[in-house]
């Protein structure tokens, strides 16, 4: 381990939190800047002007705006994001209510994209310009124009309604409890506790909007690795292991994989983050109670803090992901990673 | 010279099959676009009409797509459709591409404090997800076509910011940059008539591109009901609308979902192939 590889981290740990203030900025100033008052906004046109007062008293927003930022953050470092307005609760419950069910919709598709995506990728460059390869870039070119909404849409005519071999929409079907909460990922959750018929409930339930929102993220993996692998195998070191005679099998994986992967992992960490967006629309269509509907909710209803909560949340597990992914490329590049090795 | 190139260019493009068609699927959509009054069966099913006797009907050889729930024939919405998609993708380039592209050659022509202020910025806006920034920002404003156009220029600029960044900085290090400097141009001349030049091809290949996946996310925003608001025919909203009344309104859903897809792959195959032609030009 070198000290290079530790500073690579440091580094991205303080750009990181820098970032993170930033973004409390931001959507501090989408939130309170815009146009408008949001305390009238959430009430609507008939509540009257004292109850309009009484929800500018409890948001501060009669305050000075440094102030009201200054407050914010306060309240945030004492994990307090207010109350919803939508549900009439705190903030962070509704979070911690709705977050997991979400979590492992994307962890359930992030799988796939992996699984999927980047096979296809290295087919594709074995057999470069061979039908495999034409087939498996038009799959993966219609994977990445396909709108989310779309594939959802689509699959649950297909799956659910037409062959009626999956349930339409829902974690669980009516009538099967919840296993007990440990993670809140209802597969873990039943496995946990033993109970298979859960397991297989929740799972039929899961693959549907997994597979909606993994497509557009395995189009990408599928046309990166495919670019990134088909690049290595031009490189010296690829020839050499051809000229040893070594199995295609093991230049593939081996000396042809490996390099590539450094390129595709980055934009994989992307495509994972922004399956958070991409939840929205399937966690819409699937009537899957996940944060992302909650976050439809609170900006149906103009819900102040519902929004500054979900948003928050949402770029900060985006930032951590890709945190996760640089310390990661950090550690797969043996530049960044022996450097000190290499030096003396 | 330039005559040259654009020809061995033109000569790239035209021999990929794959680029035409998606030259040939984005003509057809523009045309469709501008001259919807004239080619749509029934141009006023764009509004807010009704025919209830006709309400719901599947397709058939006067309604080739099917009408919706109070009549409007389909297929002349998907017109429509589309004319507001296009126009909402033009405004949104419009006015992001101007603001990221500026910002990011100013950043990475002068480098120093102003490179990392604007770079910093640009990350935090590219640290929220890019559908849910465009969601926040509707969030607080009212759901018509111009806060749509603005809340999703709001989270493209950036992205035209890094392009133009990682350009103009590996720009600033050629010859003909530093020549310009030696014989005393002003930076400003230097940055806008000979950074800016050489920057272009890229930035109007990535707009190429970026057509299709602005409808894909304006769509996107309008199927959660945060876009343009009926009647005005809008393909997101036509899908939601539909998706309620599946499986057995099929029609309703599935012939704007495939406009979309159509409309997003087209301008992506064109960008596609523009880039490959000129990357080989150069």
């Amino acid at each position: 381990m070198s000290s290079t590889f530790f500073k690579t981290i440091g580094i991205r740990l303080w750009t990181s939190a820098l970032v993170l203030v930033g973004v409390s900025i931001l959507i501090f100033c989408i939130a309170r800047v815009i146009p408008g008052d949001p305390a009238r906004i959430a009430l609507g046109p008939n509540a009257t002007q004292e109850q309009v007062e009484l929800l500018r008293e409890r948001l501060h927003l009669n305050e000075s705006l440094p102030v009201q930022y200054f407050e914010f953050v306060r309240e945030l470092f004492q994990g307090d994001l207010g109350m919803s307005l939508y549900t009439n609760r705190p903030v962070t419950t509704d979070i911690g209510d709705f977050l997991p069910a979400t979590l492992e919709l994307v962890v359930f598709a992030g799988i796939l994209m992996v699984m999927v995506g980047i096979p296809l990728g290295v087919l594709a460059a074995r057999y470069r310009d061979k039908l495999t390869d034409n087939v498996v870039r038009l799959l993966s070119l219609l994977g990445v124009v396909t709108p989310t909404f779309v594939w959802a849409v689509f699959l649950m005519l297909v799956f659910a309604f037409y062959l009626e071999i999956l349930p339409v929409a829902g974690r669980l079907s009516q009538g099967v409890d919840p296993p007990p909460g440990v993670t809140g990922f209802y597969t873990i959750d039943a496995l946990l506790a033993g109970q298979w018929s859960t397991f297989g409930n929740a799972f039929s339930h899961i693959i549907l909007p997994a597979t909606a929102l993994a497509l557009t993220g395995i189009g990408q993996t599928a046309r990166l690795t495919r670019a990134s692998v088909a690049e290595t195998y031009d490189k010296p070191y690829v020839e050499m292991a051809q000229a040893y005679g070594f199995s295609d099998r093991r230049i593939a994986s081996k000396y042809a994989l490996r390099p590539a992967m450094i390129p595709s992992l980055t934009i994989m960490g992307l495509d994972f983050a922004a399956m958070l967006g991409g939840a929205f629309l399937v966690e819409a269509v699937f009537a899957w109670p996940g944060l992302a509907r909650y976050g439809v909710e609170t900006i149906l209803h103009k819900d102040l803090n519902g929004i500054v909560g979900t948003v928050l949340v949402i770029s900060a597990f985006f930032l951590i992901v890709n945190m996760l992914v640089d310390i990661a490329v950090a550690w797969l590049n043996p530049r960044i990673r022996l450097q000190k090795r290499w030096a003396g | 010279m330039v005559a040259i190139l654009r020809s061995e260019g033109w000569y790239k493009f035209r021999r990929n099959p794959l680029s035409m068609v998606g030259l040939g699927l984005v003509t057809l959509i523009v045309l469709l676009a501008v001259f919807a009054p004239l080619v749509a069966p029934y141009p006023t099913h764009a509004g807010a009409f009704v025919d209830f006797v006709n309400a719901s009907q599947p397709p058939s050889a006067t309604n080739w797509f099917g009408t919706d729930l109070i009549g409007r024939d389909i297929l002349s919405r998907i017109f429509f459709g589309y004319q507001v998609s296009l126009v909402l993708s033009v405004v949104v380039l419009v006015i992001a591409v101007p603001i990221g592209v500026g910002l990011g050659l100013v950043a990475g022509y002068f480098g120093g404090w102003i490179d990392y202020l604007i770079m910093r910025v640009t990350d935090v806006f590219l640290s929220i997800p890019p559908l849910v920034l465009a969601m926040a920002i509707m969030g607080f404003l009212e759901p018509t076509l111009l806060n749509a156009m603005m809340a999703v220029a709001v989270m493209w600029w950036p992205w035209y910011a890094r392009l133009a960044y990682n350009l103009s900085r590996s720009e600033s290090h050629e010859g003909y940059v530093l020549a310009a400097e030696v014989i005393g141009a002003p930076k400003w001349h230097v940055l806008v008539r000979e950074v800016l030049p050489n920057c272009l091809p890229a930035v109007f290949t990535k707009i190429t591109l970026d057509v299709g996946f602005v409808i894909l996310i304006a769509s996107s925003l309008s199927f959660l009901g945060l876009g343009v608001q009926p009647p005005t025919p809008d393909l997101g909203s036509m899908v939601a609308e539909g998706a309620q009344y599946l499986p057995d309104m099929w029609w309703m859903t599935v012939f704007p979902a495939v406009a979309i897809l159509i409309a997003v792959l087209g301008f992506n195959l064109l960008g596609d192939g523009l880039r490959d032609a000129l990357d080989q030009g150069r």
